[in-house]
């Protein structure tokens, strides 16, 4: 799932000066499963948003919706109506969510500022409860069958391709002794599926333009367009 | 391909070779490098020249070994994958070479958490071992990276670093495998303070035969204090400091610590000259060149060959 974290209330007051009218928006996607952006912190946040109003005694009203997914139109342009009518909208969804709610605001009548309540961290796994950890990082070429299930580009704080650096230290990272060498894992795993060979192999230079390197990407599912 | 590398004709002549190490000032103060360099002048056989080592910015590894050459030393350049993707590194190569550059280490770099831009971003385009590769066959074929034809063949003799003190211990003899693989020329190891985990190193890159195809050079870095003997104990990564040592440190009379430390090392000198495959020792004074001289002395190294 795309993780995430709340933004400082600070800087989400910040961002909404000046509007009276604000509305909460959460997403029921990957934000809700994080506890960063559902139901649930779309209420705690308006909360704030209003009590911050009231000790500053102005006048401002903070509405709550939560959608779907953010990251369709269908479900934003549902929500139109209440959109419409407020001068911000704080999206709790990721940044994915933010950009298409900021789309269609911008084709309203009035200009709505929609801004972001949450950090968008990484593409990430729940390890325990309460705790996520970074798994993927969309580099659009997965080497996950080479190297046992555990991804160096994601997990190595080098993206090293050939094994672990100098800096692998009792299975730890580093650059902190909490980080997890990827490499120190990547070895375990592989001895107990019996592939270390594919640790012997040198791993040639990658074709980075499958990543973000090769420009903002698109998918096409032909027959799927309208 | 043959360079113009000293480095390589001493090594294939089977002389036990000596290379130092010089970090370039934190600017453009080019007295304060010449004045490190002079040192080793005589002493070394080449100049590791460092690529903002533990991330600190400093002056260019490029631009300090070219002013080497101009003093007559020869460089080793630096080149660290965390700061240049691989456009800039064949160009710098390109650049390196036409300098008079003829012998380059290709490293992974420290994470640049450990140093005065935290906040960069890092590049880490190839690794270490790609970069080995690309560098060999820039030399040996010709070409660069994606296939082209190069126009004045960069005649780099090229190093790596080892490190037998990480883990995971039992992978790193194959690691330097895969540099060899990738065309290493030498390695440079670590500094060596846990004898024995290095001798045990050696015998599985002796077994391996590995030291039939790659020239080793050992790390050593002088003790300067008890302090930095405790500093590196316990806080750099990938350095095995042994209780040992740092009760010998602590044993000797204060004002007597820094020759107790050049003594360690010149008996940790002899030791390794001993061990079957190592070619060479990398000294690494750390900001104490000025003691390289009598460290090379005392250990019977010097003079160095023609």
């Amino acid at each position: 799932m795309i993780v995430g974290d709340l933004k400082p209330i600070e800087e989400i007051e910040a961002s909404i000066r000046d509007c009276p009218r604000v509305l909460v928006l959460g997403c029921r996607g990957c934000v809700t499963v994080c506890n960063t952006g559902g139901e649930k912190e779309v209420s705690v946040l308006a909360s704030q948003l209003r009590i911050a109003s009231q000790a500053r005694r102005e006048q401002r009203e903070v509405r709550e919706e939560t959608i779907e997914r953010q990251c369709d139109f269908e479900y934003i342009e549902a929500l139109l109506p209440q959109i419409s009518d407020v001068d911000a909208v704080v999206s709790l969804a990721c940044g994915a969510g933010v950009q298409h709610v900021a789309e269609v605001a911008a084709g309203l009548q009035r200009p709505i500022q929609v801004v972001p309540g949450v950090n968008t961290t990484f593409l990430g796994a729940a390890l325990e409860q309460g705790v996520w950890g970074e798994r993927c990082q969309g580099c659009g070429n997965c080497v996950l069958e080479i190297t046992g299930g555990i991804c160096p580009i994601a997990r190595c704080s080098k993206s090293l391709l050939n094994g672990p650096c100098g800096g692998s230290s009792e299975g730890k990272c580093e650059i902190d002794p909490e980080v997890d060498c990827a490499w120190q894992l990547i070895y375990d795993r592989l001895s107990v599926l019996g592939k270390l060979e594919n640790m012997t192999r040198v791993l040639p230079t990658r074709d980075w333009s499958t990543s973000r390197d090769g420009g903002p990407r698109t998918r096409v599912i032909e027959e799927l367009r309208k | 391909m043959s360079t113009d590398s000293r480095l390589k004709r001493l090594l294939e002549a089977g002389e036990f070779v000596v290379t130092g190490e010089c970090g370039p000032p934190k600017g453009a103060n080019v007295e304060k490098l010449e004045k490190k360099a002079q040192c080793l002048i005589g002493y070394v056989d080449a100049v590791n020249v460092t690529d903002n080592q533990t991330a600190i910015v400093r002056m260019s590894s490029i631009g300090a070994a070219a002013l080497l050459v101009r003093m007559g030393l020869e460089p080793v350049m630096q080149m660290v994958c965390r700061d240049r993707n691989r456009i800039a590194m064949q160009s710098d190569i390109f650049g390196a070479s036409a300098l008079g550059i003829c012998n380059m280490l290709c490293l992974s770099g420290d994470h640049q958490k450990f140093g005065n831009h935290a906040a960069a971003k890092n590049v880490y385009d190839v690794d270490s071992i790609q970069l080995i590769d690309i560098v060999r066959r820039m030399r040996d074929e010709g070409k660069v990276e994606c296939g082209d034809e190069i126009d004045g063949v960069p005649r780099m003799f090229i190093g790596a670093a080892a490190n037998p003190f990480a883990d995971p211990f039992a992978f790193r003899v194959a690691r330097l495998g895969k540099k060899i693989n990738a065309g290493v020329d030498f390695v440079q190891t670590q500094c060596i303070y846990n004898m024995d985990k290095f001798k045990a190193w050696m015998r599985q890159v002796v077994d391996r035969g590995l030291d039939q195809k790659v020239h080793i050079l050992a790390g050593v870095t002088p003790l300067k204090s008890l302090g930095m003997a405790r500093y590196m104990a316990k806080n750099v990564s990938g350095i095995e400091l042994p209780d040992a040592l740092i009760k010998r440190m602590k044993d000797a009379p204060k004002e007597s610590r820094a020759r107790e430390g050049i003594q360690i090392c010149i008996e940790q000198i002899q030791q390794l000259r001993s061990i079957p495959g190592v070619h060479g020792i990398h000294l690494m004074a750390i900001e104490w060149e000025h003691k390289v001289p009598e460290i090379i002395k005392d250990a019977g190294l010097y003079p160095r060959p023609a």
